[in-house]
């Protein structure tokens, strides 16, 4: 008989540890997926984790590394907070879209002026629109006492259609002859968020990622409010004792995370998206769930998380190109980096005891 | 009778229709939640249902097949949460997660090429004459046969777990885990067979989607349909009978919608379609917040173990 026995403290080696199991794990979970569908595991593998850095194209595709991970960085550190302290806010993809929405919606009222504070007034926007659509949930739970969950789940497919709508309608470019989609900030320079050092993919979103990073590790780890949001998540009865208000934890918490995901939001659509469409959102929203997760809810983790996920994105495009691997293959093989994440986590918390005997 | 060019009678046949995916999942989700495990899952189980459930219909030709092979897609799924969960002892909410973000990578995955594809069609029961009467005869004979079965297994969980004992254990379960282990009753089995069940009716759920109500397949299909069924369990407050009143509000109002979209309606077409999702907040405000002294209705009825992870320490 295999039993589970718990640990008096976690385990600090599997807590770092199991990530790297879980990834590991996955490669061959992966693997066995890729040969079902016909294609050369070890080929398909090195496709996704060794080509996009090592390969021909790595100086190409290395920029496009900080591209994708600068907004799963962002969205993944505000989501961890919530995590942290027991809040669910899943409903990341919303907020980035209304993040998005808002931010563009400045940008475009502005055109075609070219002032400096354009930019800066767009990410203020982008902030606030995320922030508007994460207290949302945060107002019903802590006035009706709401499932958070549910609530800002919701709240993504609303958003999605006013992301529609915008692209369709009060945001459509009017020399656009019709097409959906928003003019191109790329042609607008007062409001565009180019990449600032040719070649490596750093933009405007990217640095706000870094320092989002450098705040959420000081918060975590010096500040009384990091210690608040730690203690409401682990004990929150404790929690209540020590003075910490629930509700302000929940505000604080999905806001936060809302205007981060705002912020990716704007920065995506006036960087590397370059305009509001109808799918400019591409779920990163959604993996960012699995970066807070994969990278402990931890910042330095999650940093490295998101750069690691990216290249599954960047690798996937490779893979899908180059060996004809469906592009869904790689959503599939994310959602299971996570499964193996929960499954391998057991270890940090439990001893695992075979044989064990004289259990009456 | 017609009202701005929706007849009622055909409004409530076609909401009975379009209420059996979530109803089928949300009973499912139910009964999970009484065993007091929350599977968020949900959406991700129904979307693998569907695809299950149409590669299943259109291979064999066979829809009753489809319908099968749509809940043993979704309880497939389910073995994994139930797995993660019950002996790795995982977070539910995540590995909740987990299992939908998975599902609908999956689900394309394994649709690909299929789209366009139109499955073996589902007649409706033969109810000879009764089909023909004005009015009733078509809210109540002219349905194919996962109607009635969807309100057949609403009234079947709602006599277990009133009068069998099956149910009270699965209620003491749900209630306090430790108790119930205590009394000897085996809390992971129990579990175990309750997620299996939630995710076979959320796959058959999902398979109604795609062969019957779409009835195709693309990606993404269920649309947050195993969301608004977790909402709904919810509104219900855990009673079965009040999933069906649940259930039928929301195929109310997204039949609804689509006619009035249909019908050259003056508010934009995505005002309209973003209304289901609108009105499952203010359910949830409405039955979550405090009606006088009665406090939380609806936390109040829920189970008292939900949730939680049970772990035998001895």
């Amino acid at each position: 008989m295999v039993t589970l026995e718990k640990r008096p403290t976690p385990s600090r080696f599997w807590a770092a540890a199991t990530p790297i199991v879980a990834v590991i794990l996955t490669m061959l979970a992966g693997g066995a997926l890729f040969a079902v569908l016909g294609k050369n595991p070890f080929e398909a593998i090195r496709t996704i984790f060794w080509d996009p850095l090592f390969g021909e194209f790595a100086w190409y595709l290395r920029g496009q590394l900080l591209v994708k991970a600068g907004p799963l960085i962002l969205i993944a550190i505000g989501l961890s907070l919530g995590f942290r302290a027991g809040i669910w806010n899943i409903g990341a993809e919303g907020q980035y879209i209304m993040g998005a929405v808002f931010g563009a919606s400045v940008g475009l009222a502005a055109y075609p002026t070219e002032s400096r504070l354009i930019f800066p007034a767009m990410i203020l926007a982008g902030a606030f629109g995320g922030w508007l659509w994460g207290m949302i949930p945060a107002i019903l739970k802590t006035r009706f006492n709401t499932n958070e969950i549910l609530v800002s789940l919701m709240l993504v497919y609303v958003a999605e259609k006013i992301l529609s709508k915008a692209a369709l309608g009060f945001l459509r470019n009017p020399e656009g002859s019709g097409f959906p989609g928003s003019r191109n900030f790329k042609d607008y320079s007062a409001a565009s968020n180019p990449e600032l050092i040719a070649g490596t993919g750093m933009h405007w979103g990217v640095v706000a990622a870094f320092i989002a990073v450098i705040f959420a590790h000081i918060l975590l780890q010096r500040h009384i409010l990091g210690f608040q949001i730690k203690l409401a998540g682990q004990a929150p009865r404790a929690a209540r004792f020590h003075g910490v208000n629930p509700a302000r934890m929940i505000m604080l918490c999905l806001g936060i995370s809302g205007a981060l995901a705002g912020l990716a939001g704007v920065f995506e659509v006036a960087g590397p998206a370059g305009q509001i469409s109808i799918d400019f959102n591409v779920g990163y929203g959604f993996t960012a769930i699995i970066v807070a997760f994969l990278g402990r809810l931890n910042p330095i983790g999650i940093l490295l998380a998101g750069l690691l996920m990216a290249l599954t994105y960047i690798g996937g495009e490779m893979a899908s190109t180059n060996l004809g691997l469906p592009s869904a293959a790689i959503q599939a093989f994310q959602g299971m980096l996570l499964f193996f994440l929960l499954a391998v986590d057991v270890l940090t918390n439990f001893r695992i005891r075979m044989f064990a005997k004289g259990v009456a | 009778m017609d009202f701005g060019g929706i007849n009622p009678a055909v409004l409530i046949a076609s909401l009975m229709v379009a209420s059996v995916p979530i109803l089928l999942a949300a009973i499912g989700e139910l009964v999970v939640e009484k065993a007091g495990v929350l599977n968020v899952g949900v959406e991700g189980m129904m979307i693998i249902g569907a695809i299950c459930g149409f590669l299943t219909a259109v291979g064999t030709g066979n829809p009753y097949l489809g319908f099968l092979g749509g809940a043993a897609g979704g309880a497939a799924l389910s073995l994994v949460f139930a797995f993660l969960t019950q002996a790795l002892l995982a977070n539910q909410v995540a590995t909740g997660l987990a299992l939908t973000l998975f599902g609908l990578g999956l689900s394309s995955l394994m649709g690909q090429g299929y789209n366009g594809i139109r499955p073996p069609l589902t007649g409706a029961v033969p109810f000879g004459p009764l089909a023909d009467i004005p009015v009733l005869g078509v809210i109540l004979f002219s349905h194919d046969w996962v109607v009635y079965f969807s309100i057949a297994i609403i009234a079947a969980v709602w006599w277990v777990l009133r009068y069998a004992r099956a149910g009270l254990i699965l209620r003491a379960v749900g209630e306090n885990h430790d108790a119930a282990h205590a009394l000897g009753y085996k809390v992971g089995r129990v579990r175990l067979l309750a997620i299996l069940f939630g995710g076979a009716m959320a796959g058959m759920g999902g398979a109604y989607l795609s062969l019957i109500r779409v009835p195709q397949w693309t990606d993404g299909i269920t649309q947050g349909a195993g969301w608004i069924a977790l909402a709904i369990v919810v509104f219900a407050s855990w009673k079965p009978w009040r999933v069906l009143i649940g259930g039928y509000l929301f195929g109310g109002i997204s039949v609804l919608q689509l006619n009035l979209q249909a019908s050259g309606s003056r508010i934009p077409v995505e005002y309209l379609s973003m209304s289901p999702y609108l009105i499952t907040i203010l359910v949830l405000v409405i039955m979550s917040s405090g009606q006088g002294r009665g406090g939380d209705r609806a936390a109040l009825n829920a189970p008292a173990a939900l949730g939680q992870n049970f772990h035998a320490s001895r």
